[in-house]
């Protein structure tokens, strides 16, 4: 799936998202003396994610149904792209609106074509323009078109469920999409990749996406701003993810963000936000001696080696070069190990202690080299990151 | 080559394990069919043996002149004929008021109306057919639509019932998933609440059928025909051939019904649900 989504996203990368503003609203449900939401003002800029977290009954969830309306505001008002929902029919409002909910909620009695097909059908395209929109859209969520569209929903995993629960939600390609723990009911390998997949999806599409979540450490990951709530939906912060982790506004914040605030930095920053080192590298075929005496000038110990489509293929120690005439083809185990910029420094490390060299080669779009990460910079990094917080 | 992608190599692997078990098991589940069609086949079977059996015996025994007219094959076919009307117009009826009324009940409006509108049917269907027939015949007169009334009071119920069950046991996720996604409450129903209550409602409809097809026996007290008459004849005239013949017959037709709900209950049974 990277793939595909490498060769899609370098066309497009303009912000398809509108900005959500909330203005004072409140829901109040008719017997119960306090407010559900009380008085929540909030401007979700366009194009990004931003996070509802809290404690159960908080009224996060109640607070994202009413940006679509599925539970109507006691007062207060809410524009998407400057128009005020209140104002519209419901119907023609959520058709514009993604809904992605827990475990996708797909319907049992429909096939993944159909379920995707949903809200297309209800705006009227036409059948082949549904047709090629499934295809693309089970693309970019990774699942193959041709094995996958006549299934039913029982017929998949629970993470190919909540893939096609994604796609649905895409399906008529709204500019805002709100997702209700969308990754909940899912194991956490799965949950890990589902998250992976919806920054790569994000990367491409830059909607405004609202989602709902109670596990804060993914609010981290996909998050451009967490919203921290407390009873009643009152706002506990409202920022980026590192500023919350470096300077919680309060206690309930700090107690809420838990032990390990410092480690849940390496979730935030990517290998793409480090400097790479740019070691010597070689070519298959390359003479061998010329290589080495390269490898020497610059003091490095060890050479990438790149086959013809600059995709790394070895990582050879210059010692190894000595006495050979070309450099060679790589062998079955090789010392190579590589990672994509994409990755979290969290996922960096772990690879790193994994590899001979205590460094990994980074890659871009389509496997191309883009140099070596290593523990220095890494760690100069997180020193960068923690600074404001490690003074007192 | 190790290759390591942002999710550690493991993690992909893992996770095509899952969606192989899934696959897996659906596709077992796809070969394995429900195990509702063996079941089905040997019922009609039976009942023919039994009809074929009993066909033999009629046209060989020796019959008196009563026992004759009685089972005179025009007069059974008449009968049987009028047996499957009512059952078939009570059936109509009881689908016709039912189904909508379930659907209505389970509507936000009127859903707290729901356990009032089930008690009645279930004093319907508490109240003894035969009362509830002879009683409604001194009312309204003798004949068949005073028949059919006293059936469709006593099958309201089981439809009725199921219908609301069907509706009410539908995931409430999914209903807001087709709000959520633009759906209107009318496409909700048609197109996700309905499709998902089937089986149910239809589970339903079949009990309906064949509470019918027993109880419709009882018309001929009141001089609406149907297989009964065989089985009152052979009482009163101490025939017993007549009175098993009318047994066996009543008791076929509710097989052969019974059958035929099985069968419309697969058929209908919307695909994907396992």
């Amino acid at each position: 799936m990277s793939e595909a989504i490498a060769t899609q996203s370098s066309t497009d990368t303009e912000v398809s998202g509108v900005d959500i503003e909330l203005t004072d609203v409140v829901k109040r449900y008719p017997g119960q003396r306090k407010a559900a939401v009380e008085g929540l003002t909030l401007h979700i800029p366009a194009g990004e994610i931003v996070m509802f977290v809290g404690p159960s009954g908080c009224g996060k969830t109640t607070s994202l149904k009413m940006i679509n309306r599925l539970i109507e505001p006691t007062s207060g008002s809410i524009r998407i792209g400057g128009e005020d929902v209140g104002r519209q029919n419901d119907d023609d409002l959520r058709r514009r609106i993604g809904y992605v909910i827990q475990g996708g909620s797909l319907f049992p009695h429909m096939t993944v074509r159909q379920n995707i097909a949903l809200v297309p059908g209800l705006l009227g395209w036409d059948r082949r323009r549904t047709a090629e929109r499934v295809d693309e859209l089970l693309d970019l969520v990774g699942l193959d078109p041709e094995r996958y569209r006549g299934r039913y929903p029982r017929e998949l995993s629970g993470g190919q469920q909540q893939r096609v629960g994604v796609a649905r939600g895409l399906a008529a390609d709204p500019p805002v999409i709100l997702m209700d723990e969308p990754f909940g009911a899912v194991d956490p390998i799965t949950r890990q990749r589902l998250q992976d997949e919806l920054l790569s999806i994000q990367e491409e599409l830059r909607k405004t996406i609202v989602c709902v979540t109670h596990d804060f450490d993914e609010a981290v990951k996909l998050g451009d701003r967490i919203l921290i709530l407390t009873d009643g939906a009152q706002i506990a912060q409202y920022d980026k993810p590192e500023a919350i982790l470096a300077n919680p506004a309060d206690r309930f914040v700090a107690d809420f963000v838990g032990a390990g605030a410092a480690l849940k930095q390496l979730t935030l920053s990517r290998v793409s936000e480090i400097e790479l080192c740019l070691p010597t590298v070689a070519e298959i075929g390359d003479s061998a001696p010329d290589v080495q005496r390269a490898a020497n000038a610059a003091g490095d110990d060890s050479v990438v080696v790149l086959d013809g489509k600059r995709r790394p293929v070895d990582w050879m120690w210059t010692s190894d070069l000595s006495g050979i005439d070309r450099v060679p083809a790589p062998h079955e185990d090789t010392d190579l190990v590589t990672i994509d910029r994409r990755a979290t420094l969290n996922d960096a490390l772990d690879t790193m202690l994994m590899s001979s060299h205590g460094s990994a080669v980074v890659t871009g779009r389509r496997d191309e080299y883009l140099g070596v990460v290593d523990f220095q910079s890494v760690l100069a990094r997180i020193q960068d990151g923690t600074q404001p917080e490690a003074t007192p | 080559m190790t290759t390591l992608d942002p999710g550690p190599g493991t993690t992909r692997s893992a996770e095509s394990l899952a969606d192989a078990k899934a696959t897996a098991a659906g596709l077992a589940a796809r070969r394995r069919r429900r195990p509702g069609w063996g079941l089905l086949l040997g019922q009609p079977v039976f009942v023919a043996i039994v009809l074929a059996g009993w066909a033999i015996w009629r046209s060989q025994a020796e019959l008196d002149s009563i026992e004759q007219r009685q089972l005179d094959w025009k007069l059974l076919g008449r009968l049987t004929l009028e047996h499957l009307q009512l059952t078939a117009v009570a059936t109509v009826i009881v689908l016709a008021i039912a189904v909508p009324l379930g659907i209505a009940l389970t509507r936000p409006r009127l859903r707290r109306a729901a356990p009032v509108v089930v008690a009645v049917a279930n004093a319907g269907q508490a109240a003894p057919v035969i009362g509830l027939i002879v009683l409604l015949a001194i009312w309204l007169g003798f004949g068949f639509w005073t028949a059919i009334l006293a059936l469709c009071l006593y099958a309201i119920l089981p439809v009725l019932r199921n219908t609301i069950v069907g509706l009410q046991g539908v995931d409430r996720n999914l209903v807001e998933a087709g709000r959520g996604m633009g759906m209107s409450s009318r496409a909700v129903l048609g197109r996700i609440e309905l499709p998902l209550a089937v089986p149910v409602i239809m589970a339903g409809i079949r009990t309906a059928l064949v509470l019918v097809v027993g109880t419709a026996t009882l018309a001929t007290f009141i001089d609406a025909g149907g297989l009964g008459s065989l089985i009152t004849t052979g009482i009163r005239l101490l025939r017993y051939p007549v009175l098993i013949s009318g047994a066996l017959l009543v008791g076929a037709l509710a097989l052969v019904i019974d059958w035929a709900g099985r069968v419309l209950e697969e058929v209908t049974r919307p695909r994907g649900l396992g």
